[in-house]
């Protein structure tokens, strides 16, 4: 898009290696732009809130409905790994954090080493995430290659669930502590890879130096979003693996 | 009185340069598909958002003329009847009555009225548009897999259990609801930043003001739609159990997540709607607006109470006697904003200039229609009442009062009235004026019948009825095929301006908002200098009637 005589303000690189930034047209300021697509993106960090927020909504209900489900499912899970992985995704929520710092201090290579890092935490969490899965499959909890498979109402029996060891014998409606489980993991871990993608767009234009001290709006939504991957995991990790 | 806002400039002939606007200033197919501009957007929209009409509409004529005889008329078996009067719900409520006002109308007259080049965010107002396409496209998938038969409304468990096409139905309304979503939150993010200098919130027009407090409930209410129409489709594909009773699932819990969000998606719906009437009772009484302050203040107060109010469709569901009397309280508390706008419409009205035109008379019957949609809204928000008339024809006639007869009649008085500016052209006045009076008539005829056999306990969404019911039903039937005329008369008005190509003013009916202070149509960036605002709102003192005798170039 190309509009005569509308491109007036542009914002002075740090060096050689940068990319000066243009305003869109329909800006005045870079100011103006920069507030407009922050105050954008937190509100669309407010939507993802409460999308999940229907998500805990329905823990909740259940968690009150059969605590006892939800108290024996708990156990099932490894609270050492969820540890582990909550670990993982706080350092790498400082990480992101540091990067957001360099992109805006014009500090190029230390900006594409703390992405590349809180990828690497993203792909740290996932194969965790991975193991656990596995667990929950070997133990016919989740049987993954069954999840689709058709509801029997004559059985009355899920064809995911199967529960080799009778872990959740005794507890009403046992699939469900686990169907919420994936549910919400599932599309938190979504949430995880959509994130490491964003990063890596992002170094792709951080190694092209596009961001410096006068540009740096991607970095930091992309950083935001990390945080709000990471604030949603901060509560799904004590509601499933400790609470219980 | 003094402005610097740009007046248009009518003697621009005299510097020969043609007339250039955002309709002829690029062309080919990709400078539609992929262009940025709001104004061409907008028009987008409105193609789509109109056939999704149109269908809906035939959609409601089939479902009608089925229903001419006790026993049907029209379809083979029952399930095909559900299946036509869901696609109808659906693709009105989805389709058409959600994105049509912000999505066409918002998106042509916010930044103008803002004084603004553009929403903005741009690439994200497009991505709204292809979300609307991705959204109607599935739609029409479901159809083809073999349609959808749950109602609107994809009441657990019925939704999962049918054997139709719910997760691809369910799919369309996810995508619908992020273009929705990304809709309002460029209207929130476009109204914070990109006002005129001097375009203080209390000199903004009403109709921005209305789309405002519409997108605060777009953002906020639609992710919970989102998450629910996503679970029943795990619910369908892995059966997880939360709204299935079978496996220890609550399918009230779906109805409580489902009019979280339905509930203020009523006032998605219609508050752009009162924000158009709100214009269009000032420019075409000539007088600004009674009571500005409160009818935008209780924009707002109607947007937060909407989040309280949702338990009022669920009075039969068995929610504790307390929750309900709460629910029902709070229902009768809409009232009062709501009837705060009424009132200052009237009020408007009142000795004022008032031109009897096309764009008014729609507002006046919007004015009419509405009052009877909103106190029946209160009869049934009444505990008692409300267990007598719960899933009867009472129900559908009331919302459809609110839905049709509110929402859509000010959706074309706000076409009517901006038609010029969009397009520079005028349709024929007596033609609108007649099809006006078809729809009115049309839709009246229609519902009346349904308010008074809904009162005598004819339940709604059945194929077949009891023959005591034949006379209203027939009546109805009739009612809304005079109703279709008035449409196609509406549209065939339209179109056939475009033909004609008579010539409409610069400023065809004497507004003095930012939108009618700029040449018609508009210019790619919509001014050729960046409006200052000095003037109060709707102040007719500042009309300049050399514009309103100039015609467009
Ligand atoms: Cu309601």
């Amino acid at each position: 898009m190309s509009h005569d005589g509308h491109h007036s303000v542009v914002i002075p690189a740090p060096g050689p290696e940068f990319v000066p930034h243009t305003v869109a047209h329909h800006f005045d300021t870079p100011v103006q732009e920069f507030q407009a697509a922050k105050l954008g993106f937190w509100l669309f960090l407010a939507t993802e809130i409460l999308l999940f927020g229907g998500l805990f909504a329905a823990y909740f209900y259940f968690h009150e409905s059969y605590p006892e489900t939800f108290r024996l499912g708990g156990r099932q899970l490894d609270w050492k790994l969820g540890a582990l992985n909550t670990t993982v995704l706080l350092i790498s929520s400082w990480t992101m954090a540091m990067g957001v710092r360099s992109a805006q201090t014009s500090q190029k290579q230390k900006t594409l080493m703390y992405c590349a890092l809180t990828v690497l935490g993203a792909a740290i969490f996932m194969v965790v995430k991975f193991f656990e899965y596995k667990a929950k499959n070997e133990h016919g909890l989740i049987v993954f290659s069954e999840l689709f498979h058709p509801y029997d109402g004559a059985t009355g029996s899920i064809p995911w669930f199967k529960d080799y060891h009778g872990v959740m014998a005794g507890v009403p409606h046992g699939h469900l502590f686990f169907a919420i489980y994936l549910t919400m993991t599932a599309i938190h871990g979504l949430h995880v890879v959509i994130g490491a993608g964003l990063i890596l767009w992002v170094m792709k234009g951080a190694a092209k130096g596009r961001f410096h001290a006068g540009y740096f709006l991607p970095v930091d939504l992309v950083g935001l979003y990390w945080h709000l991957v990471d604030l949603i995991w901060i509560f799904l990790f004590p509601l499933l693996y400790l609470v219980p | 009185m003094t402005t610097n806002v740009p007046v248009i400039d009518v003697h621009a002939e005299a510097h020969g340069s043609g007339s250039t606007h955002y309709l002829n200033c690029s062309k080919g197919f990709w400078s539609w598909a992929g262009t940025l501009d709001h104004k061409r957007i907008g028009l987008m929209y409105l193609i789509g958002t109109g056939v999704a009409f149109l269908a809906g509409g035939l959609f409601a004529l089939l479902v009608r003329l089925h229903l001419w005889q006790p026993d049907g008329l029209l379809f083979k078996d029952n399930v095909q009847y559900n299946q036509i009067f869901t696609l109808h719900g659906a693709f009105m409520v989805f389709l058409f009555v959600i994105p049509a006002i912000p999505g066409s109308l918002g998106n042509m007259v916010l930044p103008l009225m803002l004084g603004a080049k553009d929403v903005a965010l741009p690439r994200l107002n497009l991505l709204s548009f292809y979300l609307w396409v991705t959204g109607a496209v599935l739609a029409a998938l479901a159809i083809i897999l073999g349609g959808f038969d749950t109602g609107w409304t994809f009441y657990a468990p019925y939704s999962l259990y049918t054997d139709q096409a719910v997760v691809t139905i369910g799919l369309a309304v996810f995508v619908l609801g992020f273009s929705s979503i990304f809709t309002g939150l460029n209207f929130i993010v476009t109204v914070h930043k990109l006002r005129a200098p001097g375009l203080t919130w209390f000199r903004m027009p009403l109709f921005v003001w209305a789309l405002y407090a519409t997108s605060i409930l777009q953002v906020l209410a639609t992710p919970v739609l989102g998450i629910t129409v996503l679970l029943v489709a795990f619910e369908r594909l892995y059966h997880i159990g939360i709204f299935d009773p079978r496996l220890g699932g609550d399918p009230v819990l779906f109805e409580h997540f489902f009019w979280f969000y339905s509930h203020p998606a009523v006032y998605i719906m219609v508050l752009p709607a009162f924000g158009i009437i709100s214009e269009l009772v000032s420019v075409h009484s000539r007088k600004p607006l009674f009571g500005y302050k409160l009818i935008a203040f209780s924009s707002l107060a109607i947007a937060i109470i909407s989040f309280l109010v949702w338990g009022h469709h669920m009075f039969t569901s068995g929610q504790s006697t307390y929750a309900m009397f709460a629910f029902s309280f709070l229902t009768f508390f809409v009232a009062i904003p709501t009837a705060i706008k009424e009132f200052s419409w009237v009020a408007t009205v009142w000795k004022g200039s008032i031109a009897l035109n096309a764009p008014m008379l729609y507002t006046l019957a919007f004015l009419i229609i509405f009052a009877i949609g909103g106190l029946t809204g209160v009869i049934l928000g009444s505990l008692n009442v409300d267990i007598h008339l719960h899933d009867t024809y009472f129900v559908v006639a009331h919302f459809h009062y609110v839905m049709m007869g509110s929402i859509a009649l000010a959706f074309f008085a706000g076409l009517h009235h901006w038609w010029p500016k969009m397009f520079g052209v005028m349709y024929d006045e007596t033609m609108a004026k007649i099809a006006c009076g078809l729809i009115f008539v049309g839709f009246n005829a229609t519902f009346i019948p349904q308010f008074i056999m809904g009162s005598r306990g004819m339940p709604r969404r059945y194929a077949t009825y009891v023959p005591e019911y034949q006379p209203y039903h027939m009546a109805s039937t009739i009612g809304a095929m005079i109703l279709g005329v008035g449409v196609a008369v509406m549209v065939f008005c339209f179109v056939a301006s475009l033909f004609q190509r008579k010539k409409a003013m610069q400023n065809q009916w004497g507004g003095v908002t930012l939108d009618w202070l700029t040449p018609t149509p508009p210019p790619l960036e919509n001014f050729a200098e960046a409006p200052t605002v000095t003037n109060e709102v709707y102040d007719y003192s500042t009309l300049d009637y050399k514009a309103m005798q100039t015609p467009v170039r």
